[in-house]
């Protein structure tokens, strides 16, 4: 049983069972009149679908922790309909679906270690490392002499994303990429 | 929450310069008008009834929550008009906006109405922190336009279900009553929306909100409370105080069979008030204003901690 945590105990951070889902609080706000009953209002993320949503509980109230833990997995291969995952502690596989995937999935070439988060022994959400280096697949030809990098262009990567890049980057090239924001950090020399 | 080690003070030597000058000059606009400074004790032998502030206690005492009992003896005595700067303290309150100890300015004015009294909190704003002209709606106009319902009447069923067309979403095993209503509409609804030029007054409170203002008999009666909000925030609370001893007995007793329903220990009257209030007090409108907020409100900063040099988990 996990343990139940009291309103005033609550913090961004905290994962917690709302609607018989794990949620993580994201924002909490103290909220009391000078006269009158105390609220907490909390902004939180289902960890199930990705959504974020807000709720005000009165002072007092207590939610149930969620079993929820995040650890570093090696992403194996795709597999149909899901992705493949392995402990490098214990070699056990996880499989993880498109749910779970979100973003994360255009993101991750075969051997990338990335953070997962389990709940009840299956993976819920695959979180992508913070910078990643792809290879671009198909983009128009580069412009020579344009290194200033103002403008730009479409470019399809090897897993599948599709980022803006600047003129001058060629089929090929390893491009080092944000996953935060999918912004174009710089060229990876070869 | 900072990353600076413990032991250094959250607020910046700016923010500590600004509260100096902001104390300076709420001390001379009293001066200037002839209002005398007092203290009055920290350390009381009771406390406030109102089931929702959570006294410290102190060895035999409780820390006081706020001067009023104590500073409403003074002017029950023949004080005249009176101010305080002190330090008050609430159990289990702690967030952006709250700290367990707090920066309290209240003052008293004997022969004024709360409406004169809001004079004089503007006029104090805008000589303290050059605060723009204010607004002044009564509560039954500001709910009627934000919320769509008249808080006088509508039930605490009503007031959920116009929560939930505003996207309010509750959750309170033990029910919301319509006290907890009216408040929680308020403060996530409402307040987001006032002073964000200069301070807006709200007055004439529903009845049951009473708390210690008195109630003027009409249809609806009201009770003759305002409450100050700037930039969004709650900052000061008056009343036309409530000076009938056997109607204060009442409400502390009723505050007391709210704390036995909601399973708080009860609080034992203060009796120092009431033989003050039987002797007689003069009618009086008195005000408290958090100084804290006030400063994080003129420093544009966020969060209380920008402001105070040691916040509890500092201190």
């Amino acid at each position: 049983m996990a343990e139940s945590h009291n309103s005033n105990q609550f913090r961004s951070g905290l994962k917690v069972m709302i609607d018989s889902d794990p949620c993580v609080m994201i924002d909490v706000e103290f909220v009391k009149p000078g006269k009158g009953q105390a609220f907490t209002r909390v902004k939180y993320r289902n960890l199930n679908t990705g959504r974020v949503n807000e709720k005000t509980f009165k002072s007092g109230e207590t939610l149930e922790g969620a079993d929820v833990v995040d650890t570093m997995m090696q992403y194996l291969y795709k597999d149909g309909e899901f992705w493949n995952f392995m402990d490098p502690n214990s070699y056990e596989q996880y499989q993880a679906g498109e749910g779970a995937m979100g973003d994360a999935a255009k993101w991750l070439k075969e051997e990338a270690e990335c953070s997962v988060t389990l709940y009840n022994n299956a993976i819920i959400q695959v979180t992508p490392p913070m910078f990643v280096e792809l290879k671009v697949v198909e983009t128009e030809p580069g412009i020579r002499g344009d290194t200033a990098g103002t403008g730009g262009k479409t470019a399809s990567l090897e897993t599948g994303a599709v980022v803006r890049v600047p003129l001058f980057v060629n089929e090929g090239d390893v491009l080092k990429l944000d996953t935060r924001t999918a912004e174009y950090v710089g060229r990876v020399k070869e | 929450m900072s990353s600076k080690p413990e032991w250094r003070p959250s607020a910046s030597n700016d923010a500590l310069r600004l509260r100096a000058q902001i104390l300076a000059r709420i001390r001379s606009f009293f001066d200037a008008r002839g209002v005398i400074e007092v203290e009055t004790p920290a350390l009381g032998h009771a406390t406030v009834t109102d089931p929702f502030i959570h006294s410290i206690r102190a060895g035999e005492g409780f820390l006081q929550t706020s001067p009023e009992f104590a500073m409403k003896r003074l002017v029950a005595s023949g004080s005249g008009p009176i101010f305080q700067i002190c330090k008050a303290f609430r159990a289990e309150e702690s967030g952006a906006r709250h700290n367990p100890e707090f920066t309290m300015l209240e003052w008293y004015r004997p022969g004024l109405d709360h409406h004169d009294l809001m004079d004089e909190v503007e006029l104090l704003l805008t000589e303290v922190v050059g605060a723009d002209a204010g607004e002044r709606h009564s509560y039954e106009a500001v709910f009627r336009q934000h919320v769509g319902a008249n808080p006088h009447r509508a039930d605490a069923a009503q007031l959920a279900q116009r929560g939930r067309d505003l996207g309010l979403v509750v959750e309170a095993r033990s029910g919301l009553s319509r006290e907890d209503w009216l408040n929680l509409l308020m403060a996530r609804v409402i307040e987001p929306h006032l002073g964000q030029r200069g301070p807006t007054f709200i007055f004439d409170y529903p009845v049951n909100l009473a708390a210690l203002a008195r109630i003027r008999p009409g249809n609806p009666p009201v009770a003759e409370r305002f409450e100050v909000y700037f930039r969004g925030t709650e900052l000061a609370n008056g009343y036309h105080e409530l000076t009938d001893a056997r109607e204060q007995r009442e409400r502390f007793d009723r505050d007391n069979e709210i704390r036995r329903e909601l399973g708080y220990d009860e609080v034992v009257p203060d009796e120092r008030l009431l033989s003050a209030l039987e002797e007689g007090m003069p009618a009086t409108a008195g005000v408290a204003l958090g100084v804290d907020r006030l400063v994080m409100i003129a420093a544009t900063a966020r969060s209380l901690g920008d402001v105070l040099s040691f916040p509890y988990d500092r201190a």
